[in-house]
């Protein structure tokens, strides 16, 4: 019965494109839900980390989610944690050898984050919470929806940290040497991890306050 | 003064609802209750009125201020003349001062009440008038050299990120002006600490020998007899040393702290205790000092701790906010004591950040709440102990 209505709907409908988007804005993994903040601090001091990471995080959600999701019907409930655990480490060791591989100076500057992808809450959530009750290519789509809606956060952070902390965007001078003969100065404190969190404490007020509903009383 | 009642009393039909210029009702009301005493009186049922409201206390802070923003301006001037190695008369020196500071003074003004007035007119409420204070202290605790840009940031920084997100004035957790000068000592380390920033030099030459540390930045480096040398105890309790526009003078303070104390303004408790605080520290660090002659500041005595730096202004001015510090009586002798021993901890400990005070009233600051947390509950738990002993003597 299952099978029929797979065939009935198709790949992109409403209900499948609103678990990408969703996750993007009223239901961000982020902003709204408050979780992976530790690795927004840490590596949002730069925009090219920041990229290179959301893109890592994507990919472990989205892969993670298709695989828990073709097994769960076979992964026994009381070890079901463990087994989550060992293909997310599988997915995050395969990334991590292939930033390694390919792009060897943003991943020594990320260091032990990729590997803490593991420990991200935003992982081990959509597992539980989705692939394990749901189809894989509707875990598929959940995975690349929260993993974007975490990308989207990173990448506002990052680039406001960077463009005022350092004056520059992907390691390009973007603030002109005559502004600093003005009398303009980096900021420094954007650097330090507080600035982070204050900036992440400012998108969350500014979506709050274009969506009312996601006021609590 | 008839007059501009009339002119207030012309645009008020305006700016009320329904006027043309509804949506300006908060600035116009803040600008008539700041000129004139609110005429509204109680309507229902008794209450008992007292005359001092917010607006009278925070003017009565700001007149606490005067004589340590005066004498920063003078000994702005002072230690620029010192510093050319030229001699200047009284005025001279005095308005050389003026012009530094007056700009920083106004540049918080405008910055501040210009977001209060926005934030104001956004959730239409009445302008808070708990700027004016913070507004007059932001320029007391920068160096007189400090960017006029930099100010500004900091003080939208502080007043948006400090108080309006938590709902205006009396909600703040943070010392809105402690936090603008904490943004700029970690956003721009240069121009807000080192040896460059405390003396304005101007167009001048500086003398031969010139060096513009602060009396605790000689400690830093170990240079305790050199400063001794330079700077009586005199000195620096009057204020004749580099620093922070007003923080300098301990006497000019002095004179703020009993207006304060006359008005009932201030809490003497949390005065009292963080000078105790300060002076325990001191002296437990001093007993040391044999023992770590590598670190300097421990050869300092207590009572120089309690002139140098910004722990006299901390302790008069910064710990004793209301909204920020404790609330209880037995909740403030804690938090001053606590804010006394962590500024000359921080100050002694970690040689990198010599005012110790900043750092040591944010932190107590946030800890604020817990203590009278644990005082209010502790008081409830005696009570109930009392009243069960009571219980059973019957």
């Amino acid at each position: 019965m299952s099978t029929d209505n797979n065939k009935k709907e198709p790949l992109f409908s409403p209900k499948n494109i609103k678990l990408l988007t969703s996750p993007v804005n009223m239901n961000n993994p982020i902003t709204v839900q408050v979780l992976g903040i530790c690795s927004a601090l840490a590596v949002t001091v730069k925009l090219k980390p920041a990229f290179v990471m959301a893109v890592s995080v994507i990919a472990v959600v989205a892969l993670s989610n298709l695989v828990v999701s073709l097994l769960r019907n076979t992964i026994p409930n009381r070890i079901r944690i463990i087994v989550q655990l060992t293909i997310i480490a599988l997915l995050v060791i395969l990334v991590d050898q292939v930033l390694k591989a390919f792009v060897y100076d943003v991943s020594k500057q990320l260091s032990v984050f990729v590997g803490l992808i593991i420990t991200n809450c935003i992982v081990m959530g959509r597992l539980e919470a989705f692939a394990m009750a749901n189809k894989p290519w509707q875990s598929f789509l959940d995975g690349i929806g929260n993993g974007a809606g975490y990308a989207i956060i990173l990448i506002i952070v990052a680039f406001f940290r960077e463009l005022l902390g350092s004056g520059t965007l992907w390691g390009y001078q973007v603030v002109p040497d005559a502004f600093i003969e003005l009398g303009y100065r980096h900021n420094g404190m954007m650097i330090l991890p507080p600035m982070a969190l204050i900036v992440i404490g400012v998108i969350i007020w500014v979506q709050r306050s274009r969506n009312k509903d996601l006021i609590e009383q | 003064m008839k007059a501009l009642r009339k002119i207030l009393d012309n645009i008020k039909p305006h700016v009320q609802p329904g006027g043309k210029f509804a949506k300006f009702h908060s600035t116009f009301d803040a600008f008539e209750t700041f000129l004139f005493v609110p005429n509204t009186v109680t309507h229902k049922g008794s209450h008992i009125r007292d005359a001092i409201d917010l607006k009278r206390t925070m003017s009565v802070v700001v007149m606490a201020l005067i004589p340590a923003l005066l004498f920063g301006m003078y000994n702005v001037g002072y230690q620029h003349f010192l510093a050319i190695g030229e001699q200047a008369t009284f005025w001279q020196t005095f308005f050389f001062g003026f012009w530094k500071v007056l700009p920083i003074v106004v540049v918080s003004y405008v910055s501040g009440l210009g977001v209060e007035f926005i934030f104001a007119q956004i959730r239409h409420h009445e302008v808070n008038e708990g700027f004016l204070v913070s507004g007059m202290l932001i320029p007391l605790v920068m160096p007189a050299d400090v960017p006029l840009w930099m100010v500004a940031v900091a003080t939208i920084f502080a007043v948006i990120i400090g108080k309006e997100v938590f709902g205006g004035t009396g909600m703040n957790i943070l010392n809105p002006a402690l936090l603008a000068r904490a943004f700029l000592f970690f956003a721009y380390p240069q121009s807000m600490s080192g040896d460059k920033v405390w003396v304005s030099i101007g167009q001048g030459h500086v003398v031969d020998g010139f060096s513009g540390a602060t009396p605790l930045g000689e400690a830093l480096v170990g240079n305790i007899a050199g400063m001794h040398e330079k700077w009586s105890f005199m000195d620096m309790f009057l204020g004749f040393i580099p620093g922070s526009v007003g923080e300098t003078s301990t006497l000019a303070i002095l004179l703020g702290a009993l207006l304060l104390l006359a008005t009932g303004i201030g809490s003497w408790r949390i005065m009292l205790s963080v000078v105790l605080g300060g002076l325990t520290m001191g002296y437990i660090f001093n007993a040391f000092a044999g023992v770590f002659p590598q670190n300097a500041y421990l050869q300092l005595s207590p009572f120089e701790h309690l002139v140098l730096g910004g722990f006299a202004f901390g302790a008069i001015f910064m710990a004793t906010d209301p909204v920020t510090a404790a609330q209880t009586n037995r909740g403030k002798w804690i938090y001053g004591f606590l804010i006394g021993v962590m500024a000359i901890l921080i100050r002694v400990a970690n040689p990198a950040y010599p005012e110790g005070m900043m750092l040591a009233i944010l932190l107590l600051n946030v800890f604020a709440p817990l203590i009278d947390h644990y005082v209010v509950e502790g008081n409830i738990s005696r009570r109930e102990k009392r009243a069960r002993l009571a219980g059973n003597n019957q």
